[in-house]
């Protein structure tokens, strides 16, 4: 600093020496970038051939058993499970996102068009399940899915209730999928179509344009961002769900992380596990990057935190 | 509002929520939202050891909850990490948010990178990686761990309304306070942490619901001595103990909805500045 203080920019409001974020930085480098750099270091060992972690000796044979399986008399064979497992994971987050977007697109838009008081309380009644429990709204979810629950319930009342299963199947996943994660859909949705205007959309009518015309050609294009980021949201942390796959699928319906925990609890293969970890991790930073650079590129603002 | 503008709106409602089952729809949604909440609050009061069998009402499981030592001990648990976690988060979140506004471009970018991370990788990848890394390092499991790993992803939620607060502060007094000779302390402790008190406030208590609700972490990094309510309430599950469950989850779900109140409210705050 000179002695004559120069008249500095204003700068920005509560704008303070950039040290005081550095305790958060480092924190954050030791727990958060360093576990997952070790775990790329894990994928690359060796399982012990007692007890559980790794043995520090190098090798690439977690990679290989996601696509090879080695049998009892020292055979191996191409292994189809794990990329099933792949499959499931991202076939399972794909038919969630649909349903959260055709179901949170009319909420959001609906609650974009009510009168401000009530637009409060409509999106604190969407936010509040947000913050509760996945693990007590995905229990809550098997409850409703059960065979003695109200809807199995309700169909042996009616009389056609004795086939009724859907708990332990791949759709009670997918519903609790799109159960816990709708919110997530339906708040970026929101606030884009909370800043659109809808004098387009009028604009629209008057032109003699049909009511789906405008939605196709004006409404959505106009709330593209919070689309983007809504898929985004329940996407990237959908394929990555351990507690919906485990309570509602039954261990029938694996995703990656229900494989990775295994790996990590009883099948004692931390290496594999961390592969699969990797994997998971891979795809994440590329759909976040696939969303964020392929954003820029057609100069529509998304914010995914 | 002036008489001008009130027509358009109007028609502008009218138009829209004529959208063919939009309405519809979001009824549906909204109350299916709450349905599967509300029957875990109904069945919490259902006198039948089979918690979806209505046999009377009773007030048994929540007297099973109070006096179950191992559910009380996994309650302190989540205390203990929850109050620590938060407070280092909070103040955490506080030094990211003030010392970021002064930044490079390059360091911005790379600290936000981190910030985020947390929110966007799948919480099993970084419980797992925390899980090899604590090992590695001997880190023992157990309260410290945990403490440690929560505070980790507590901070970018603590970080979202101290960031939505400073955003919007007026910069008149931090001029007024540079022209009368403040130094950077002066202003930080006079006139920066009084404005942003809401929001670090609220930054905390959604820390504290994260932290307090937080199963996939607190399951691989907890050990055997501290375990938390989440990790305790799914072990429940299993073991199919469910009208107990259904009694201890309406308790927690009043509880983040009370925090998320406080959260609303203090939000509201800013508006009435």
């Amino acid at each position: 600093m000179s002695k004559v203080r120069a008249p500095k920019s204003p700068g920005r409001p509560g704008q303070a020496s950039s040290w005081l974020a550095t305790p958060t930085l480092v924190f954050l480098i030791l727990v958060i970038l360093l576990p997952l750099l070790i775990t790329v270091v894990y994928s690359f060992l060796s399982q012990p051939s007692l007890g559980t972690g790794v043995k520090w000796v190098f090798s690439t044979d977690a990679y290989r058993q996601i696509f090879v399986q080695e049998k009892l008399d020292g055979t191996t064979a191409f292994d189809t499970r794990y990329l099933k497992v792949l499959w499931n994971s991202f076939y399972y987050a794909g038919i969630a996102t649909i349903t959260t977007l055709l179901l949170g697109i009319p909420v959001a838009m609906w609650i974009a068009t009510r009168p401000v008081r009530f637009r409060a309380m409509l999106v604190l009644a969407v936010t509040l399940p947000f913050w509760t429990s996945v693990l007590i709204r995905t229990y809550a979810v098997r409850q409703i899915l059960d065979e003695t629950g109200p809807i199995g319930g309700f169909l042996k009342i009616i009389g056609v209730g004795n086939s009724y299963q859907i708990l332990y199947t791949p759709w009670a996943t997918i519903i609790g999928l799109t159960y816990t994660f709708i919110p997530f859909m339906i708040l970026p949705v929101y606030a884009s179509a909370e800043r659109f205007d809808f004098r387009y959309a009028e604009a629209g009518y008057d032109l003699g344009a049909k009511r789906w015309t405008v939605l196709r050609r004006i409404v959505i294009p106009g709330i593209r961002p919070g689309i983007i980021a809504g898929i985004a949201l329940v996407f990237i942390p959908g394929l990555g769900s351990f507690l919906q796959p485990d309570m509602l699928g039954g261990g029938k319906t694996n995703m990656i992380a229900n494989v990775i925990a295994n790996n990590f609890g009883q099948a004692r293969n931390w290496p594999f596990g961390s592969a699969l970890s990797v994997f998971l991790l891979i795809f994440t930073v590329l759909f976040v990057l696939m969303v964020t650079t392929g954003v820029r590129s057609r100069g529509d603002q998304v914010r995914l935190i | 509002m002036s008489p001008v503008t009130t027509s358009r709106p109007r028609r502008r409602l009218v138009n829209l929520s004529n959208f063919p089952l939009f309405r519809g729809t979001s009824i549906a949604v909204l109350v299916g939202m709450y349905l599967p909440l509300l029957l875990v609050v109904f069945y919490s009061f259902n006198q039948n050891r089979l918690a979806q069998i209505w046999t009377g009402f009773s007030f048994k499981w929540y007297d099973f909850v109070f006096h179950n030592d191992d559910i009380l001990r996994a309650l302190k648990n989540s205390l203990i990490v929850a109050v620590v976690a938060t407070i280092l988060s909070t103040l955490l979140a506080l030094g990211a948010a003030l010392g970021m506004l002064r930044m490079a471009r390059s360091g911005r970018v790379f600290a936000w990178g981190l910030l985020g991370a947390p929110l966007l990788i799948p919480e099993i990848v970084l419980a797992v990686g925390t899980l090899g890394f604590f090992l590695t390092i001997k880190v023992p499991l157990g309260h410290v761990a945990l403490i440690l790993a929560h505070t980790a992803f507590c901070i970018p939620f603590a970080l979202l309304p101290i960031r939505a607060r400073l955003a919007g502060l007026d910069a008149a007094p931090f001029e007024a306070a540079t022209d009368l000779g403040a130094n950077e302390w002066q202003i930080l402790r006079r006139i920066t942490l009084p404005l942003l008190a809401p929001g670090i406030l609220a930054g905390a208590l959604l820390a504290f619901a994260i932290s307090l609700d937080d199963f996939i972490t607190s399951f691989f990094i907890a050990g055997p001595g501290a375990t938390t309510l989440p990790v305790y309430i799914f072990g429940m599950i299993r073991s199919n103990v469910t009208p107990a469950v259904n009694a201890l989850s309406t308790l927690l779900l009043i509880f983040s909805a009370t925090l998320l109140l406080a959260v609303y409210l203090l939000n509201r705050i800013r508006r009435s500045d």
